[in-house]
């Protein structure tokens, strides 16, 4: 069955719950949001996401009503709320320290929202005790807030600011406060918490993990500015500043100059000329294992179950395509993408090939951005289009992962991150090795300046 | 031993400085008046041996304690000291709650000067100062001055020698007490708490009621006990700034004392007080009890 995917932000009809519009607010001289407008649609899990002073939680508070913007306006569900005070906003906030009234026991402390509403008695007991079954606090309802742990406490504030069932819940920093094992169940628990009451969730963090893990779309600001608002995968494989690119995960930059490259391919010793020859005269790449082969059993299931979607099975593995008249290397097996640009990133190497970059920056001073992980290492020259050498400088071991610190040749530091399927022992690239460090020619994002 | 001995020397402090003095006040209240030094009767003579000392308690009765009610001054003296001490505490929780609030919401920095103003008149002797109120509140003092030269009066206040006086007297002079404890309630509170409160749906005003008032209860119940307990028995401001209607307990216990050279009944009055006072100061306990098992 077909999941249809959430975005209500790509649907033109889709009517915002929060819109900032023009939002600006100063504090003296210090700018805290500059002229900043984003839409937030119901039931989204988004996530305000950036370093400390960023303004992230000036907005939040604006949210909440406990500041008011110097200029712009807030409108939840299309009113007006630059007048409204906190009390009389359908939002409620989470707070950092969680702000959990000491002198009340988590029971009314639950119920203190409730209560001011002036609700009775029955239905304020039936709310609280949902509200407590949700968070699993059912056994500390007469305890007060001293009297529980961190994360119970965290839950306890959840279940408070939940119990209204505001349109609109704000997360100050929500999980700062615990350790990082109940950090990652408590963010999976409020995924849970949030899909089940179906509340629009703003979430304030300067933890990328945690935003990413969590929110349906992610707003990555700086000073006062929102630079970026996407998916967490479209922050992460395509940031549009080398700012974004910094600030979520780990990220090699690579600068140079864009060069076009013409629509067809270009011929791969134009890629890769002979100019620098291997430094060790290394053996070409070993001959590929052959190709992975179904055993009788996969044969039937894909012969008897399979075959409405997948036809039948040829009796005979596809053959490789011939190869190519004129130069039969493996080469032309995986052509390099045509369009793009050629990055000239240091004197004495080939350019890099990135197929996806914009032919438009052609001549512009770029940045290659490329994810640690999406770099491979290797003490043979690999068959890719683009292959750099280097020395090992530091391998950062981590358990699952290593982290190879490579000098390039003439060019900056770069890390690569590999894991680590085999024991350590069994590694081959030890320091000061002479290696390549290759990548595909669609795994980096071009970013101007 | 050494461990018996280390626990034994604030209970020898307790003994020799507050048990054997007031065991020879009580002994003294059940003693009748003499001519004599000192002036009561009987005296303990050991050396008369056991019929000396039968004798001795034989001689001892409350007859103190029966004239102290006899005489209506004296229950009319306790009634309005507790009175004034009651009326006196809350005036000085009236005044110097905003005054601690204040200072507990001030910007940090200006927190130790305000707490050192607080604290300053403590520089003085408490004398002088008491002596200074004789000053202002006078017919011819510096408010009545001041009054008259703004026109607001055309003859002079009487505020010298009346309640009043030493109503401005002990709320100005026991002021500290009650500011200090609940601005160290008032400054622990997180500002957060109000925020919450308020984005739960409170307005301004039930927050205050709501949070910050049962946050600084413990303040305001440790302030009031400070301020109540020792305005009882005052004696220097009601003498020098009450007048012959200002009647406490504290004033009449010095005038049997010194003026009448009646020890034992003085000293009735005394362990009477004393009595009264061992009330509020265990519920003072208590709840200091019960403030360190919550914190803790």
């Amino acid at each position: 069955m077909a999941q249809t995917v959430f975005a209500p932000w790509d649907d033109p009809n889709e009517k915002p719950l929060i819109q900032f519009k023009n939002v600006t607010k100063r504090f003296g001289e210090f700018i805290a949001i500059d002229d900043l407008t984003q839409d937030i649609y119901s039931k989204e899990f988004f996530a305000l996401l950036g370093p400390s002073g960023c303004g992230k939680t000036t907005m939040m508070r604006i949210l909440a009503g406990f500041e008011t913007p110097t200029e712009g306006q807030i409108l939840i569900s299309g009113q007006d709320m630059s007048h409204v005070p906190p009390n009389k906003r359908a939002v409620n906030m989470m707070f950092q320290s969680y702000a959990l009234f000491p002198h009340l026991s988590v029971w009314d402390n639950i119920a203190f929202g409730l209560k001011r509403e002036g609700k009775d008695k029955d239905t304020i007991a039936a709310r609280v005790e949902e509200m407590l079954r949700l968070t699993r606090l059912d056994r500390f309802a007469k305890r007060k807030p001293h009297q529980i742990s961190g994360g119970q406490r965290q839950r306890v504030a959840l279940a408070r600011s939940l119990a209204k069932a505001p349109k609109l819940l704000l997360l100050d920093e929500p999980l700062g406060a615990l350790d990082k094992k109940l950090r990652q169940d408590t963010q999976f628990e409020l995924m849970d918490i949030q899909e089940k009451t179906g509340t629009t969730f703003v979430i304030v963090t300067h933890d990328q993990e945690e935003a990413m893990t969590v929110a349906s779309r992610v707003a990555v600001m700086d000073e006062g500015k929102i630079v970026q608002v996407a998916t967490p995968d479209e922050i992460y494989e395509a940031p549009n500043s080398i700012y974004v690119a910094d600030f979520i995960g780990d990220v090699n930059l690579i600068e140079g100059r864009a060069e076009a490259r013409m629509s067809p391919a270009t011929p791969r010793d134009q890629i890769e000329p002979t100019t620098t020859p291997d430094p060790e005269g290394a053996p070409p790449p070993p001959a590929k294992p052959d190709a992975p082969q179904p055993n009788a059993y996969g044969e039937w299931l894909q012969n008897t179950l399979l075959f409405p979607f997948l036809g039948k099975r040829a009796p005979n593995p596809k053959e490789l395509p011939a190869p190519s008249e004129t130069k039969p290397t493996p080469a032309l097996q995986s052509p390099v993408k045509t369009g793009g640009i050629a990055l000239h990133w240091a004197d004495g190497h080939p350019p890099i090939v990135v197929a996806n970059g914009d032919p438009q920056l052609a001549g512009a001073a770029v940045t290659l951005a490329l994810r640690p992980e999406k770099l491979n290492i290797a003490k043979n020259k690999p068959d890719t289009p683009n292959a750099l050498p280097g020395t090992v400088i530091d391998i950062g071991y981590l358990g699952n992962l290593s982290t190879y610190h490579v000098q390039l040749d003439n060019g900056p530091m770069v890390k690569v991150q590999v894991t680590n399927v085999r024991r350590i022992a069994r590694r081959d690239i030890t320091w000061e090795d002479a290696v390549w460090v290759s990548f595909s020619e669609t795994s980096g994002v071009v970013l101007k300046g | 031993m050494r461990r018996f001995l280390l626990i034994a020397v604030p209970y020898l402090w307790l003994v020799a400085l507050f048990l054997i003095p007031f065991v020879i006040v009580l002994k003294i209240s059940l003693s009748d008046i003499a001519l004599a030094r000192p002036p009561y009767m009987p005296q303990l003579d050991l050396s008369a041996g056991w019929e000396g000392l039968k004798s001795f308690f034989a001689a001892l009765d409350f007859e103190n304690f029966v004239f102290l009610t006899t005489d209506d001054l004296y229950w009319k003296a306790y009634l309005s000291s507790l009175r004034i001490a009651l009326f006196s505490t809350v005036i000085t929780l009236l005044v110097g709650y905003p005054i601690a609030y204040a200072m507990a919401r001030a910007a940090p920095e200006w927190r130790p000067t305000l707490l050192m103003l607080v604290i300053l008149p403590f520089w003085t002797s408490f004398l002088i100062r008491v002596y200074a109120w004789m000053g202002i509140l006078s017919n011819e003092g510096l408010l009545n001055q001041f009054l008259l030269w703004t026109g607001i009066i055309s003859s002079p206040l009487t505020i010298l020698n009346t309640n009043t006086a030493v109503y401005i007297g002990i709320v100005y002079t026991y002021l500290p007490f009650m500011i200090l404890p609940i601005y160290s309630a008032l400054e622990r509170m997180d500002d957060s708490l109000l925020e919450a409160a308020e984005d739960l749906g409170c307005s301004r005003l039930s927050a205050f009621w709501l949070v910050t008032v049962p946050l600084s209860k413990n303040g305001i119940i440790a302030g009031c006990f400070l301020v109540f307990i020792p305005v009882i028995g005052e004696f220097v401001i009601p003498s020098l700034l009450g007048g012959s209607g200002t009647l406490m307990i504290g004033k009449v216990l010095w005038e049997e004392f010194f003026s009448n050279r009646d020890w034992p009944v003085a000293s009735a009055v005394a362990v009477i007080l004393l009595l009264i006072l061992v009330i509020p100061i265990i519920l003072f306990q208590r709840n200091e009890q019960k403030q360190r098992e919550a914190n803790g």
